[in-house]
């Protein structure tokens, strides 16, 4: 096997001054974490209230801790990245280290921060949106959440054992091969990435079947909030596009350990086929993160609009519509790769059918806020800002998309730019514009808007001198994925100017961590639970909301229930009656998605270095755990009424 | 109110006009997940069916479908699903009318016949590597292999699958819980029957003819 | 709200097969339908081209018969069995990557 020869602390011992940093301040904080655990005597509280739970907002919230994690992770590769880049023939990184930090550095944003993002809201929002008391299979959500936890616990050791992947996010055949990729840094990106796409997928089943069939009594589909929308829209393409990245990462992994040539380039193999597959995940993926943020603006645009969403049915059918347009698109990400003029034309109108749709959205917003009574705050602040981000990315992905003159912008810092537009500027300001909007319900307290506004300005100027200039460096030629360049190119200025605003960001980040913590202690609490004069389910109850949230389900009449009975001053029908409390029906926890992440988690382990006793070792463990839930009967629970009328006499609900 | 008892019992059988597995909330929430759990499937199938049939014809310096295929084999494999689809439609069938040893009786007889196809199964693939036909031969076997090996390890972790849900049958008897497992065990079982169908014929029979 | 006539919709009130009608012609036509499209293919009994798409067709009628007369496809608790749409979904797409993937992947005629 090709890595054999490196003895076990060749693995570690790298010669590299970043990776021993890298070591040492894992090892510290590992210890610290320990100690401080240790110290509070927190490991049991730990285990019982977090590791074992099964409820939906506390997966939520260890979903956004990781995503949180995740950008400032990935987000330092950035900065690495564009230090490196501002000055021609530098030398702070070396070439084979840039290739890993780029690698890293887009696979840690989509796949470890992008997605639990979205899969913290869904599981924070989506349940308190349909009147539900938990989603339809708290187990196996549990058992998703750790798969993403391991997955991206296997991509991160990779740096500082055996080496990170360093063939770009995409991770094309041949040069993913393994003539081309020896060691096992290939293999920690196919193995982690497969074991938290296993639960991507599980979450996207889950989430259909929550809201297809646990809406509370009288909430027809088209009374649903836009949020729970976008998140049908969003599991659709999760659970169709899903497989198809599974089906991929496990044909290369095919070919690197066992030797079969799929995508090799002897012996009949074809390594487009790969680049094929990937995109027919790749492209719905881009929706899948950016939808959850399109029902985040209708919500936020509605709420602090104080109007209802313009064009209520057209923005369920546009997302209806993206969702399935998004599926016919793939090619447009190898148009230079000779599939003909026919293919490369249907692709093109394909590709410019989707901005039809988006921008029925984009005019439904503005006409939502025409003559309302808009408010400033943080939420609406992202949303405002979301949408000429979103327009240029948009214009210039309408450039991209015409398949002859992609064949100039391929591959070039105007690609860079413009993807970084739509995933910045559309996820990330999504994201935050959640962040604020549902924090007070999540944790009680509302976050600082002076640090917030601080924290948007930085960001907002960052990113515009950041990715601005490289549309520019993109048409003077250059390419993205170099790790320098010559003085002489003309490119030098713009390399450097584009590098102060990632640098704005960065500051942006700390002012917006800054504000969490300043928050925690000194921020106002929300203890009316509707913060924002809000208009569905989830801001009728306290914040945070008790574990089984509804003591009553509600029965729904209306779109912005909420906000109606507020109109007509009924908000006193949501209220709790002793007599109508009946013992709640609630699922156990369970130790058990925790150990099927830690046994997958072995597993790939021991494939990424091609022990298979190991990776055995782990699989069989993963069937035994599936048999052992199958042989479990009693997973679920009642609250008596007695600690029901307990719980809400203490919230003053009753 | 009514919200609640509905999540919190079971109907009673016999009030209650639907089948035992969809009476209470729990069971037919799952049944549902399962079937949007087959639509990710056959995705996955989708995208193996793909591989293979752009790469069938690159067959290097390895043999191609035709010089290796036997079709007595293949047809014996396809009867065999085939027949055990309709015995584990069997044991469905007895799961709703409440009998314990018709449903137990069927899954064993499914179970036999899918532990019969694996075996003609790895009969087959090794054969194929006896004559130095393997996964590292050509880009056209490393697709047979992988699409056919899939299929295969589905129906094999079905045969375990089954075989715990007998016990649970035997020890349970016909309950909301446990009907609504050899109903979902089922659908799967079914489900591989329809991706071997077209095994049969993108892989088998359009692989003979060419 | 089990009893109430509202939540029954989806499904029929249930009697148990007497007789397993649904199996045995289920059984039936898919031995029929196998035995059909393999004299087509062992026997070249139609053109190459021809007898693809007869085979495709007789395959894609099993899926049918699979669905309608073992799964139980159309059955749901309360509510429409959304499970049919997620699965038309799904046949959509399963012919999309298939069907895509070979127009692709044939470059414009100069491979295969």
């Amino acid at each position: 096997m090709p890595i054999s020869h490196l003895s076990h602390w060749g693995l570690l011992v790298t010669g590299d001054p970043l990776i021993y940093g890298a070591d040492v301040s894992i090892l510290l904080v590992s210890v610290g974490i320990v100690f401080v655990l240790t110290y509070f005597k927190k490991w049991k509280w730990l285990w019982r209230e977090w590791l074992t739970t099964v409820d939906h907002k506390r997966i939520g919230i260890m979903y956004l801790i990781a995503a949180v994690l995740m950008l400032f992770r990935a987000g330092t590769d950035a900065l690495l990245m564009r230090t490196q880049l501002a000055l021609p023939n530098e030398h702070f990184l070396g070439p084979s280290h840039y290739d890993q930090i780029f690698t890293t550095h887009g696979t840690v944003m989509i796949f470890f921060m992008a997605m639990p993002f979205i899969f913290a809201l869904m599981n924070i929002a989506v349940p308190l949106q349909i009147g539900a008391r938990d989603v339809a299979f708290p187990y196996l959500n549990a058992v998703s959440f750790w798969l993403f936890f391991f997955g991206a616990m296997l991509l991160n050791i990779s740096f500082v054992i055996g080496g990170s992947p360093a063939a770009g996010w995409t991770s094309y055949a041949p040069l993913a091969g393994l003539h081309f990729s020896p060691g096992p840094g290939e293999n920690f990106y196919l193995l982690a990435l497969q074991i938290t796409g296993i639960g991507s997928i599980a979450t996207g089943i889950n989430f259909l079947a929550t809201i297809f069939k646990m809406r509370a009594p009288g909430m027809t589909l088209m009374k649903m909030p836009l949020f729970t929308w976008s998140i049908v829209a969003t599991n659709i393409l999760i659970i169709f596009a899903f497989p198809a990245l599974a089906v991929a990462l496990a044909l290369l992994l095919i070919d690197r350990i066992a030797g079969a040539h799929f995508f090799t380039i002897h012996a009949g193999g074809l390594p487009m086929m790969y680049i094929n597959m990937f995109w027919i995940w790749g492209h719905p993926e881009v929706y899948i993160v950016l939808l959850p943020a399109f029902g985040v603006f209708s919500e936020v645009v509605a709420t602090f609009s104080r109007k209802t969403i313009f064009g209520y049915k057209a923005m369920v059918s546009s997302m209806l519509v993206i969702s399935v347009v998004s599926y016919f698109v793939w090619a447009h990400h190898f148009f230079t790769m000779g599939g003909g003029v026919s293919v490369n034309s249907f692709f093109a109108v394909a590709s410019m059918l989707i901005g039809i749709p988006t921008g029925v959205k984009v005019f439904n917003w503005m006409f939502t806020m025409y003559r309302g009574r808009i408010r400033m705050k943080m939420p609406m602040l992202w949303t405002i800002a979301f949408i000429p981000c979103f327009v240029l990315g948009g214009a210039s992905g309408m450039m991209l998309a015409v398949a002859p003159v992609d064949y100039q912008f391929h591959n070039s810092y105007f690609l860079v730019a413009h993807f970084h537009e739509m995933l910045i500027g559309g996820v990330v300001f999504g994201m935050f514009a959640a962040l604020y909007y549902w924090w007070p319900k999540v944790f009680g307290f509302i976050l600082d808007e002076k640090w917030g506004r601080w924290a948007f300005w930085f960001w907002n100027i960052g990113f515009y001198v950041c990715f601005e200039p490289q549309y520019a460096l993109g048409l003077m030629g250059m390419q993205r994925r170099m790790y320098t360049y010559p003085a002489g190119m003309g490119w030098t200025a713009l390399n450097f100017i584009s590098t102060i605003g990632a640098f704005l960001m960065g500051i942006g980040f700390i002012f917006m961590a800054g504000g969490i913590v300043y928050s925690i202690f000194k921020g106002e609490r929300d203890l009316t639970g509707d913060p924002w004069d809000g208009r569905t389910l989830e801001w009728s109850l306290p914040s945070p909301a008790p574990h089984y949230n509804f003591a009553v389900i509600p029965t729904i009449t209306d779109r912005d229930q909420w906000w109606t009975l507020k109109e007509q001053g009924k908000q006193d029908t949501l209220r709790v009656r002793a007599e109508d409390i009946a013992p709640i029906h609630m699922p156990k926890n369970s130790a058990k998605p925790f150990l099927v992440g830690l046994a997958f988690f072995v597993a790939g382990f021991g494939f990424v270095f091609n022990w298979y006793i190991l990776a055995a070792v782990g699989l069989f463990c993963v069937v035994i755990l599936l048999l052992a839930r199958s042989f479990e009967y009693h997973s679920d629970y009642h609250i008596p009424v007695d600690e029901v009328i307990h719980t809400e006499t203490a919230l003053g609900r009753l | 109110m009514a919200a609640i008892v509905e999540h919190a019992h079971a109907g009673v059988p016999g009030h209650d006009p639907r089948p035992l597995e969809y009476t209470v909330k729990d069971d037919s929430l799952k049944i549902f997940g399962f079937w949007i759990f087959l639509a990710t499937d056959m995705i996955l199938f989708a995208t193996l069916f793909a591989t293979f049939v752009v790469l069938r014809t690159h067959v290097a310096t390895g043999p191609s479908g035709r010089q290796l295929f036997d079709v007595q084999g293949f047809i014996e494999e396809t009867f065999i699903l085939l027949t055990s689809s309709f015995t584990g439609g069997m044991s469905t069938f007895f799961m709703r009318r409440g009998s314990v040893r018709g449903t137990v009786g069927w899954l064993l007889v499914t179970a036999v016949l899918g532990a019969s196809f694996v075996t003609l199964e790895i009969t087959e693939f090794l054969h194929y590597v006896s004559i130095g036909a393997t996964m590292q031969t050509s880009a056209f076997l490393s697709a047979f292999f992988t699409l056919v090996g899939t299929h295969g390890a589905h129906v094999s972790l079905g045969i375990v699958w089954m075989l715990a849900i007998v016990l649970q049958v035997l020890r349970f008897g016909i309950t909301p819980a446990t009907a609504r497992r050899v109903f979902i065990v089922n659908l799967y079982w079914h489900f591989l029957d329809v991706v071997w169908v077209f095994i049969f014929t993108v892989v088998y029979l359009t692989g003979v003819m060419t | 709200m089990l009893n109430t006539p509202e939540s029954s919709r989806g499904i029929a009130p249930h009697h148990a097969e007497r007789f397993p009608w649904k199996g045995i012609i289920g059984y039936v036509l898919s031995i029929i339908l196998t035995g059909f499209s393999m004299w087509i293919g062992l026997t070249h009994a139609a053109q190459f081209g021809a007898a693809i798409f007869i085979i495709l067709g007789l395959a894609v009628l099993q899926i049918f018969v699979q669905m309608f007369l073992f799964m139980h496809v159309t059955e749901s608790d309360e509510g429409p069995p959304w499970q049919v749409l997620g699965l038309l979904a799904g046949l959509l797409f399963v012919a999309t990557i298939v069907g895509m993937s070979m127009w692709i992947m044939t470059f414009n005629g100069q491979a295969s």
